[in-house]
């Protein structure tokens, strides 16, 4: 019986010929992230540890990014505990306002993260590296402070679900399409405590920029991880990113077991859209349509699912010489200063503000209710973000409608939620 | 380990850490603190009804959602002393067992047992009573590596006792 991509990696980091599902292990790590909210609670919990400091000051990243820039006293008092931990411990990888971004843009762009690595984060969006080819989990505040500790960290060994890709999407269809197309398929806890696993020949239909949206939303089906195989167009983002670093390429086993296979075919997707509240609650374009009118009050196209060079010129494609409706508030929000100046030079921003958007500094801020972005009583959001749940970006009677940028954009446009044939 | 007893308050399916403690009070991380807004964008009762030693249940996917500490820890300090759910979301049983938050995965539990019931834990066999209706019910023991961890009341202990 064979391994599967991610059984492969989780037996190598813990120096192990063989894994199964269901197995308990301990493995090696090679990094360890926190952000401004998980890391004052991890800093505080290692402070307990009978512990002389950090396993590697190279290996752990602390990325203030969801409450900065400091959004409040108690926001900034956190932010400070994060940056006095980052100078007591030497950290190699703490990244301050003015090279910080949404960390999970951020870190692979540094280079941060290859093929093989086994990473933990005290983010549960931390599943975005298995687009590189790497496990990567989201976990607590305590496991992050024992993996900066130790280095490493206890793991149940996923079962998995292969998700054959074939085909190629229309133009406008994006990876947020297709990973709201398979949580509104497999729904919300349909990947619970399991690997899942893309393959197919689809994917090489992919940019790098869906195939991170795509794992990043893996934690949304209750997955472990998400993971992708290493192809051309990973190693030329590895060439371009993490030039000279070493990184071991995993394959799946012709005989690894799936406890489920699905074949999605790429060119057959629409435009999908996830209502209030729960991820699973998708819709196709075509669906929305023959609905009565959903006006929104606001659009965000942001986050670390969808605040990428990629996203960025999708909804830009969509915006450029058009105007946002009357009383909309579009939000634009780049993930990283690396994206933010590649927009500048191509002219987004340009287009972003004058269609009547707004350009914001990168911040978790709207995602999560934090800031920069908070709904009303009774207002509807469309946004490009990765939860659509009771209060997550305001008052609980508030709506978020989950998208791609590009129906975001038409959405900014049209006052109502809209795809991009509409406008 | 000592059996729970309490008051059951009841949830469906899905509850996420967002509405188990909304990220509005994330820029705090005081124990104490987040408790006095404990499941306050599911039930705006919670807060004002729960008394040491009560019981939540819910159905399937508990805690799913972010990976904050902050929603176990949010609910310990609440002086609930166990959650029962048919399933819950992998990061939160995590998180529950490294703080030494006591959790059980049984779906028929989850399934019988109504809000306002006296229910009784007892760790060491796994066996749920509901003491109103006079049912009882088997939950699923920890993996020994895990009740290890509980053992050693959290995560951090452990490691402590294991260096």
């Amino acid at each position: 019986m064979g391994m599967t991509m991610t059984q492969k990696i989780l037996a190598t980091a813990a120096g192990l010929e063989k894994v199964e599902a269901g197995q308990l292990i301990e493995a090696k790590l090679s990094l360890v992230l926190g952000n401004d909210i998980t890391s004052p609670v991890a800093i505080k919990e290692m402070d307990k540890m009978k512990t002389e400091g950090v396993f590697d000051k190279d290996k752990i990243a602390l990325v203030p990014d969801h409450f900065v820039p400091n959004k409040d006293i108690k926001s900034a008092e956190h932010c400070k505990c994060v940056r006095e931990f980052a100078k007591k411990h030497d950290i190699t990888n703490y990244f301050e306002v003015g090279q910080m971004g949404i960390e999970h843009a951020l870190l692979p762009e540094k280079g941060l993260t290859v093929p093989g690595d086994v990473i933990i984060g005290a983010d549960s969006h931390t599943c975005t590296y298995g687009a590189l080819g790497a496990f990567s989990t989201g976990v607590g505040s305590t496991d992050m402070a024992a993996g900066m500790a130790t280095g490493q960290a206890w793991f149940k060994v996923p079962g998995a679900i292969k998700f054959n890709l074939v085909g190629k999407p229309a133009e406008h269809i994006s990876g947020k399409d297709v990973i709201l197309h398979i949580i509104g398929m497999i729904g919300v806890d349909g990947a619970l405590y399991k690997s899942m696993e893309f393959v197919g020949e689809g994917i090489a239909n992919l940019s790098m920029d869906d195939r991170f949206t795509i794992a990043n939303m893996a934690i949304e089906a209750g997955g472990k991880n998400g993971i992708f195989p290493v192809d051309d167009k990973t190693k030329a983002y590895l060439e371009e990113h993490a030039p000279g670093k070493a990184y071991k390429v995993f394959e799946a086993d012709a005989d690894a077991v799936y406890d489920e296979e699905y074949t999605i075919d790429l060119s057959t997707l629409e435009s999908t859209v996830s209502f209030p509240h729960l991820p699973e609650n998708t819709h196709t374009i075509s669906e929305i349509n023959a609905m009565d009118d959903i006006k929104i009050d606001q659009v965000v196209i942001g986050s670390c699912t969808n605040g990428r060079i990629d996203d960025l010129r999708g909804a830009a494609a969509i915006l450029k010489g058009r105007h946002v409706a009357e009383g909309m508030r579009l939000i634009v929000i780049p993930a990283t200063q690396a994206i933010y100046l590649q927009a500048m030079e191509e002219g987004l921003l340009k287009i972003f503000i004058e269609a009547g958007g707004i350009v914001s500094t990168p911040t978790c801020g709207p995602c999560l209710g934090g800031y920069m972005g908070i709904l009303a009583e009774g207002e509807r959001c469309v946004s490009t973000t990765n939860r659509n749940f009771v209060g997550r970006m305001g008052h609980i009677t508030s709506e978020i409608y989950l998208a791609s940028p590009a129906v975001a954009a038409a959405s900014a446009i049209a006052g109502k939620i809209a795809g991009v044939d509409a406008i | 380990m000592e059996n729970a007893k309490g008051t059951v308050f009841k949830y469906g399916d899905n509850v996420d850490t967002d509405v188990i403690i909304p990220a509005r009070y994330l820029n705090s991380s005081d124990p104490a603190e987040l408790a006095t807004h404990c499941m306050e964008d599911i039930d705006d009762q919670f807060v004002g009804k729960v008394q040491k030693g009560d019981i939540i249940v819910a159905t399937k996917n508990f805690g799913c959602g972010s990976s904050r500490e902050h929603a176990p820890i949010a609910i310990k300090a609440s002086g609930v002393s166990c959650v029962i759910a048919e399933t819950f979301a992998r990061i939160f049983y995590r998180n529950a067992i490294n703080i030494g938050l006591p959790i059980m995965e049984c779906p028929e539990a989850a399934a019988g047992i109504d809000a306002g019931d006296i229910v009784e834990v007892d760790f060491d066999n796994g066996m749920i009573y509901d003491r109103t209706k006079g049912t009882e019910y088997k939950g699923q023991a920890f993996p020994p590596f895990m009740q290890k961890i509980i053992a050693s009341q959290g995560l951090v202990n452990y490691i402590n006792e294991n260096k």
